[in-house]
């Protein structure tokens, strides 16, 4: 569990985090979303203290986190951060090995572990381990990243912007990763990012910074259906509420009784999904099938369309 | 097809001047039209050889000092203890470069006495500038992310500098090195001024007794020697700037 209590950063006259508090749960995904210049960087930050707060404190499972050195608090926390900062003169064996030979793990103990992420990030590790980064794609260069970002088996995992260098395409393949590792590992994982959708995607909670304020902390469904104030519904975008409402529920909670012909979709699949597809292909319901097959019931445009209104 | 040609100049540079060091008679015929009334056209006060390999570890034993010193006067004034000793540190090696070597030689004399000493000094405190400034920059020059990677990774300041940022400078910092050594290995001639052992000797005994061979061997050897050193520390540069994943112009 992660307290936040009464942080504030000042540089001089300017205050870039006001007297924010926030609780993060344990083993839970938590998104700071903000404009450029909101503070939620500075807040991140923050909690490895590469940034020390003007006031307030943050407890790490109820330590305050300025009763270890710095560096030693950092290698005990995870952190990913934007164009993955990898260190271009050593393999990327060696980069995922970076916090586990400052802790002085042993050898094979640490070949173990970088070889272990490689192939849950889907890298062979006879391969890519002993190539550089300039080597890499993009994508594989996150990856790796992240590697490292997770390569002691840090309890919190800190990223800052960690998909803004990636296109669409290896962006989607990225998230879907970034939530199975989180719940391989339990990691409490914060995120910072200026992406709504992102954060809707990822987060279990969602904290929205402006001006260095926190404006609202509640879970995506809450933030939907009641955005705080005006800033927090323009940063939702009023054109694609609905659909964003939708992508939170799993079409396993929309089945209706009955049957439907046609192509179907599995219950796993997000409600957003389920209706994209009933509309380009024309139907009026789908049937469900479970993640084994089963025959579950179907979804219709109808149900759909009913979970995309406000909620009251 | 083409990218053996300069390599293959080099060697030929390089078998030419070894033979001309080894055996220097054997080009008398060459440079004898340039003497004047039987003079001997090759010099013959002392063996070339030798006087190359002084002139060399001259440069190397000043150079090596410069080298320590620019560094380390570069890592103090990033950490953020030396900050304020970067405008003093700039202006020290700013003078060692402005003063002239030749002033620099007039001035040690008496006090250290003629010979090497001198030329080392002078030649040390000419190499700082380039050394410093390159190291400088290329301590100051570390891609932010990758700074920042490394605290968050949590490094130690001096785990940061050791690791991360002295082993991304090392392209910059050898071609500041390789200007410094080019620098040194034309101006340790003048040594000889002050009877330093350098290929400078050559040089002056030919404009003592206006012996155009002897000012032309002694001009030449130095510019081979530059010229394949320079060639050297470049492709050591490159092979560094490649391993650090940079383009190598």
């Amino acid at each position: 569990m992660i307290e936040i209590e009464h942080i504030t950063k000042r540089y001089g006259e300017t205050t870039v985090v006001d007297d924010v508090s926030m609780v993060i749960e344990p083993r839970t995904v938590t998104v700071i979303v903000g404009t450029s210049g909101s503070g939620k960087t500075t807040l991140l930050r923050m909690i490895n203290r590469l940034v020390e707060p003007t006031s307030g404190t943050i407890k790490l499972d109820g330590t305050d986190n300025r009763s270890v050195p710095g560096h030693e608090l950092r290698r005990s926390i995870g952190y990913a951060i934007q164009g993955n900062g990898l260190f271009p003169h050593r393999t990327v064996a060696q980069n995922i090995a970076t916090v586990p030979s400052l802790l002085g793990w042993d050898a094979a103990r640490i070949k173990a572990r970088v070889d272990e992420l490689l192939s849950l990030l889907q890298l062979d590790p006879a391969a890519f381990g002993p190539r550089y980064p300039h080597e890499l794609s993009g994508g594989q260069q996150q990856r790796v990243g992240v590697a490292r970002a997770l390569a002691a088996e840090p309890n919190v995992l800190l990223m800052d912007e960690p998909f803004g260098a990636l296109d669409p395409i290896i962006r989607t393949k990225a998230q879907e990763d970034l939530l199975a590792i989180q719940k391989r590992f339990g990691t409490t994982i914060i995120l910072v990012t200026h992406d709504m959708e992102e954060a809707v995607h990822l987060g279990h909670r969602i904290a929205v910074m402006d001006a260095g304020r926190l404006v609202q902390y509640a879970t995506p469904a809450e933030i939907l259906a009641r955005p705080a104030n005006d800033f927090v519904e323009t940063l939702i975008g009023t054109s694609d509420r609905p659909f964003k409402l939708l992508s939170l529920g799993a079409v396993g909670d929309a089945v209706e009784p009955g049957q439907a012909s046609g192509e179907g979709i599995r219950a796993g699949a997000s409600q957003r999904d389920a209706l994209a597809e009933l509309l380009w292909s024309g139907r009026a319901a789908m049937p469900v099938t479970s993640e084994d097959g089963a025959a579950l019931g179907r979804v219709t445009v109808e149900g759909l369309l009913k979970r995309a209104a406000r909620p009251q | 097809m083409k990218a053996w040609i300069p390599l293959l100049l080099r060697l030929c540079l390089l078998a030419l001047l070894i033979a001309f060091l080894t055996n220097p008679l054997w080009f008398e015929p060459l440079l004898k039209p340039l003497t004047q009334n039987g003079a001997p056209a090759i010099y013959n006060q002392g063996s070339l050889m030798s006087l190359a390999i002084q002139h060399l570890r001259t440069v190397a034993i000043a150079t090596a000092a410069a080298i320590v010193v620019a560094v380390a006067l570069a890592i103090l004034v990033t950490r953020p203890v030396g900050v304020e000793f970067l405008p003093l540190s700039r202006s020290l090696v700013n003078i060692g470069q402005t003063f002239p070597p030749v002033a620099v030689l007039a001035l040690a004399v008496p006090a250290v006495g003629f010979g090497e000493k001198p030329t080392l000094i002078a030649l040390f405190l000419y190499g700082l500038l380039p050394i410093f400034e390159n190291t400088l920059t290329g301590l100051t020059t570390t891609p932010a992310n990758i700074v920042e990677a490394a605290r968050g990774a949590g490094m130690t300041g001096w785990q940061r500098l050791l690791k991360v940022e002295l082993p991304l400078s090392v392209p910059v910092i050898l071609a500041g090195i390789r200007l410094s050594v080019v620098i040194s290995l034309a101006t340790a001639t003048i040594g000889s001024t002050v009877a330093a052992k350098t290929l400078g000797e050559v040089i002056i005994a030919g404009l003592q007794s206006n012996n155009l061979a002897f000012v032309l061997q002694g001009g030449l050897i130095v510019a081979a020697l530059a010229v394949l050193i320079y060639d050297a520390l470049s492709a050591l540069e490159r092979m560094a700037a490649k391993r650090m994943g940079q383009v190598a112009a």
